[in-house]
């Protein structure tokens, strides 16, 4: 296969950037996404050229490294990560967009890479549950049943990828900040904290300059990890009864 | 938004049943006008139930504008760079959402010019005779147009305003998704359907 | 450098391994060790470099415990960490099943999986502290799976006969990662771990005989600077990567263990490398790393060849008298739950033997068709269901409909940085953890260990043991870069880097790490030969002059420069190989994942030659010839024999 490709450059997050187009010959339908930039790259340093600079390491779809949109969609037109995107997706000749996750909370360090530690920190702000090391109880002590626990084994599934940001037109992080609420708060061990866990989490999530939720629904289509949409509601569910039972100064 | 918005959707409700009397003739609907003004007697003072509603649509009015304005405002600046490449099916909601409340607004402005307050009514506007202004208004084309394209418009904004809303208030579930879609399409339905009955009627002649 | 040969040194003892009844020396050492009273922990400083699950569990519970923490990783966030793509599950001496497990069966089975390698005082202590982080992660909210009664859930692994392995579906890995970092999370919110991702550790500091710091580059604008502690804790992986194909990720590199290493730490065993049975196949040149398929699909997936050589019919139209399940067959009792080692290796002889099926003939299926028959689609899809989504979006086969392909891979390594009891390298201060040390698996790992001994490490041994150090150093010399030994360490690091970029040859990084990792699957992979070695041996030293001469960098180091840490990375990879081979040299024996031809069973199974090998050989690098210490093994429990699984 023969492709053209237009990708974002950007030096870095003080320069502007542009579109570059690239030709890559010999694409294997088996190579994955990232493979084929690979081969662009090894081209570009033997031409004496910046190679293009993506995040990318387990190339398995669970690190969540990689972070690429591809004609216009996070990950590109298959719902999995751009690692697990494969070149049979595409045809000889298309023309493929490759630009980087897009949103103010994201920016940009160098063409398809961007900064996501404004997610690190909405973790930091309450998603985890305190259990000092030595502290646990036996672990059957407390069963838990089934549902829950799979509903929360759902949740916890988010990689922590951006790509429901980078979808979002406005660049809102409902989505990540409920699925991590959702995994948490329905577990007993996460009861205590439940109501601070939500509270410290949305105000961080909208302190980090994330947007707003507009219900558009672009985040679940593109989470690869299927974050269904209702976890939003779920999570504003648990914010208005946190507003209720614990009221802070 | 959702609380605002919901009041304004109970509103519409009440609003489109008493639009629909317009089909039992003058009198009954003349009867209606006239009761909105006497509601609440004896408790209340004339208008005065009325006037309370005005308040509170007013109000929800305002927030609900004052807040799509700040939630725009932080979404846009959440988002300042746009994709190179333009995808069709993005933000569909997001558009009818934002220039649908847009329009919407306008429509507000227009329609109480012209059967409240008669300022820009294309008839003799009448006091205590809202049957007759009605026919009136959708007597002439522009009247019917811009009544029309409003309704379709609120017609999306609450299909997927009550079903946000809903998601807001923490109602939706992976559960009630189906029902509270449902209902959002069956609502948009009925409301646009019914205000939109009333120009028809007056175009084809069955109310004049 | 280059390694003619090597020399023999003094043997290596580990001198904080408590004597008596083995069920009783971790409450020894913890007894005997000094603590640091609580007051003073706060002025203690420790870096931590890795944010895995040893790295992230030990940053956590070191910061709960006082401790200023100062930790690094490479990737942008400490979530990113390789234990995350840890799919199958993690072991503990639970018993949940009331099936015969207990610690006691769990140490021996790790030893004799280890196939006699491993310190027996270690691998018990492992066993003893595995049903605690069960305990652990269930608190943090991990999502294992449970039963209808609420219970956990528990799967069968490779070599055992009982089922101990607990998991959350083929995410296991992911689950305790992320409560890992979400401990380490709480952590740096509460200010008590200063976290710098994307930066990379690039050299130790060793002052005096103690590591005291380490030099690292800041990924994005490029600047190498210095920090400093009290003591430095690598948790940083293994190096599978200098096989350029394997399981782990991308940038999982050896630079931390290896410049540790330069600077003083023994490495041991670097050849104990493990090649994992169930990989999906390569399909071209242009692969970029292999992915594991769970050991678990073992447990109800049956492996098969056809039986005679060159059929090249679909599976579907192999009769079943026309297949051989070769597992079955060569081990009834374990069947397709025989350990790593020998389930690898007995892929690779069906395929050498022209069996093999799919492209190249370098693959072997794995086959649900019974299972599905057996419990039912549904209920596959419910226990394996994201791994065959997984394959089938990889290979673009239907897994419910025809069998699996696998073939295996470079997996994981069980060799690492020499530590002692206490997980102390032979540098004073510096402790290795996690896959980046060497001392619980022996000469090959069992599945759902790894998980288990990097949380071992970080939640609970680290913190108990490197207390008796600091204790034993209260105070240290406080440093600044204009220290003379900074300053070399830096020029050093500065230097290197500056040279790659200058050479501006016509070879690409990955040119050359592709070169290397072909060369160390052909000789130093599944099976190996004196003459393979010995000529990788005198290969690698001319890769290394090429790339010297050749390599081209573009870009300059003070940017984001992919290219850059890609290069330095090889560096490594190119030094490290050398003593892997060597290792793989000096071992004229098999055991485990180490397959020596010349030194098999009349049915071609690994034999150990336990009076002459039955050591960890401890390598100190010397700048010329490696110098060997060994490390003498006893087995007072689990008594050494030839290991079966028929």
């Amino acid at each position: 296969m023969r492709l053209n490709l237009r990708v974002w450059r950007q030096k870095n997050a003080g320069t502007e950037g542009a579109m570059a187009t690239y030709e890559v010959d010999g694409v294997s339908p088996d190579m994955s996404f990232l493979e084929m930039l690979d081969t662009l790259n090894e081209d570009l340093i033997l031409r004496g050229e910046d190679p293009v600079a993506f995040d990318h390491d387990c190339r398995e779809g669970i690190c969540g490294a990689c972070s690429l949109v591809i004609d216009g969609e996070a990950h590109g037109p298959e719902r999995t990560t751009t690692c697990q995107l494969h070149m049979r997706s595409f045809r000889d000749g298309d023309t493929i967009d490759v630009e980087p996750w897009r949103a103010s909370a994201f920016p940009v360090v160098k063409d398809l890479v961007v900064d996501r530690s404004a997610f690190d920190r909405v973790i930091q702000a309450g998603g985890y549950i305190s259990a000092p090391t030595g502290s646990a109880p036996e672990a059957h002590a407390t069963p838990v049943p089934k549902a829950d626990a799979d509903s929360a084994f759902e949740h916890a599934e988010c990689i922590g990828c951006g790509a429901c940001v980078a979808a979002c037109p406005n660049g809102s992080a409902m989505l990540f900040t409920s699925a991590k609420i959702n995994h948490l708060n329905v577990l007993p061990q996460g009861s205590p904290e439940r109501e601070t866990r939500v509270l410290d989490m949305v105000a961080q999530m909208d302190a980090e300059g994330f947007g707003g939720c507009t219900l558009t629904g672009e985040c679940a289509t593109a989470c690869p990890k299927g974050i269904p949409l209702p976890s939003i509601a779920a999570m504003n569910k648990e914010w208005l009864r946190a507003l209720r039972k614990a009221p802070r100064g | 938004m959702a609380v605002s918005g919901l009041i304004m959707l109970g509103y519409l409700v009440a609003h489109v049943a008493g639009n629909l009397k317009v089909f039992f003739g003058p009198e009954e609907f003349n009867a209606y006008g006239h009761w909105l003004r006497v509601m609440g007697a004896p408790v209340l003072h004339h208008e005065w139930a009325l006037w309370l509603v005005r308040i509170v649509l007013l109000a929800a009015v305002v927030a609900h504008a004052v807040s799509a304005y700040q939630l725009s405002r932080r979404d846009i600046k959440a988002r300042p760079t746009a994709y190179v490449h333009r995808r069709k099916r993005s933000s569909y909601a997001t558009r009818t959402m934002r220039w649908g409340g847009i329009i919407l607004a306008l429509f507000i402005v227009w329609h109480v010019l012209d059967l409240t307050t008669g300022t820009v009514h294309p008839g003799g506007f009448e006091e205590g005779k809202p049957y007759q202004n009605v026919v009136d208004t959708f007597s002439t084309w522009y009247g019917n147009v811009v009544y029309i394209v409003a309704m379709l418009a609120l017609g999306l904004h609450v299909r997927h305003g009550f079903w946000s809303a809903a998601q807001t208030l923490g109602v939706g579930s992976a559960r009630r998704e189906r029902l509270l879609k449902v209902l959002a399409n069956a609502l948009a339905l009925v409301l646009t359907a019914g205000f939109v009955s009333v120009p028809l009627a007056v175009m084809t002649g069955v109310v004049s | 450098m280059s390694y003619p040969d090597y020399t023999t040194g003094e043997p290596i003892t580990d001198t904080k391994a408590p004597a008596g009844p083995i069920a009783d020396r971790w409450d020894t050492r913890r007894f005997e060790a000094r603590l640091v009273n609580p007051a003073n922990r706060r002025k203690h400083r420790i870096i931590v470099v890795g944010t895995g699950l040893a790295g992230g569990s030990a940053g956590a519970t070191l910061a709960e415990q006082g401790y200023q923490v100062v930790q690094f990783c490479f990737q942008d966030s400490p979530r990113r960490a390789h234990s995350i793509a840890a799919q199958g599950g993690i072991n503990a001496a639970k018993n949940y099943r009331n099936d015969g497990d207990s610690i006691h069966r769990l140490f021996y089975d790790t030893v004799k999986g280890g196939d006699f390698r491993a310190r027996e005082s270690n691998v018990h202590r492992l066993a003893q502290i595995s049903v605690e982080i069960i305990d652990q992660c269930v608190a943090q909210g991990v999502p294992f799976a449970r039963e209808y009664g609420g219970l956990l859930d528990t799967r069968s692994f490779g070599g055992v006969q009982v089922s101990r392995t607990f998991y959350a579906r083929g995410q296991t890995g992911q689950q305790l990662l992320l409560g890992a970092y979400q401990a380490l999370s709480r952590q740096i919110a509460a200010g008590n771990v200063e976290m710098h991702a994307r930066t990379e550790m690039l050299d130790l500091i060793v002052v005096d005989g103690r590591a005291r710091g380490i030099v690292a580059r800041d990924l994005i604008t490029g600047e190498v600077s210095t920090h400093y502690a009290d003591a430095v804790v690598l948790a940083s992986g293994g190096y599978g990567n200098v096989f350029y194909l394997s399981t782990n990720a991308m940038n999982s590199n050896a630079t931390a263990v290896w410049r540790a290493h330069r600077r003083g730490a023994y490495f041991a065993n670097p050849c104990f490398t493990q090649i994992h049975p169930t990989c999906i196949p390569r399909t071209g040149d242009h692969q970029s790393k292999l992915t594991l398929m769970s050991e678990s699909l073992r447990n109800d997936g049956r492996i098969w060849v056809p039986r005679s050589k060159g059929d090249t019919r679909p599976a579907a139209d192999i009769p079943e008298d026309e297949r051989d399940y070769y597992l079955e067959r060569i081990y009834p009792s374990f069947g397709n739950l025989v350990p790593r080692d020998i389930a690898s290796r007995a892929a690779k002889n069906v395929c050498d033997e022209g069996r093999g099926v799919g492209p190249g003939g370098q693959g072997v299926y794995l086959d649900f068709a019974d299972a599905i028959r057996r419990m039912g689609r549904a209920k596959v899809e419910e226990k394996y269901g994201n791994l065959f989504d997984m394959y089938a979006r990889i290979t673009a086969e239907n897994p419910y409909e025809v069998p699996m392909r696998i073939y295996p891979a470079v997996h994981y390594t069980m060799g690492g940085l020499w530590v002692d009891y206490d997980l102390q390298t032979t540098v004073p201060g510096l402790f290795a953890i996690g896959e980046a040390n060497f001392s619980d698996h022996g000469a090959n790992r069992l599945g759902a260990s790894a998980l288990m001994q990097g949380l071992a490490d970080g939640y609970f041994v680290l913190p108990a043991t490197i207390n008796d150090y600091l204790a034993r150093h209260p105070s240290s010399e406080p440093l600044d870069d204009d220290h003379p030994v900074v300053r070399e360490v830096l020029a050093e690091t500065e230097d290197r880097l500056h040279l790659l970029l200058s050479v501006d040859g016509d070879r690409t990084p990955d040119s050359f790490h592709r070169e290397l990792g072909e060369l160390m699957w052909e000789y130093c992979g599944m099976a190996r030969t004196e003459e393979g070695l010995t000529k990788a041996l005198r290969r690698i030293p001319e890769i290394r002059e090429e790339f010297w001469s050749r390599i081209k960098v573009p870009g300059t180091g003070e940017e984001f420069n992919q290219s850059l840490e890609k290069a330095n990375r090889i560096v490594d990879y190119l030094e490290l190989a050398e003593l892997m081979c060597l290792d793989a040299l000096h071992r004229a024996e098999s055991c485990g994942g180490h397959f020596r031809e010349e030194s098999q069973t009349p049915d071609g199974e690994a034999a150990r030659r336990d009076e002459e090998f039955a050591y960890a050989a401890a390598w100190e690098f010397s700048g010329a010839a490696p110098v060997l210490h060994k490390e003498d093994l006893t087995f007072e429990y689990v008594h050494p024999t030839q290991r079966s699984y028929a």
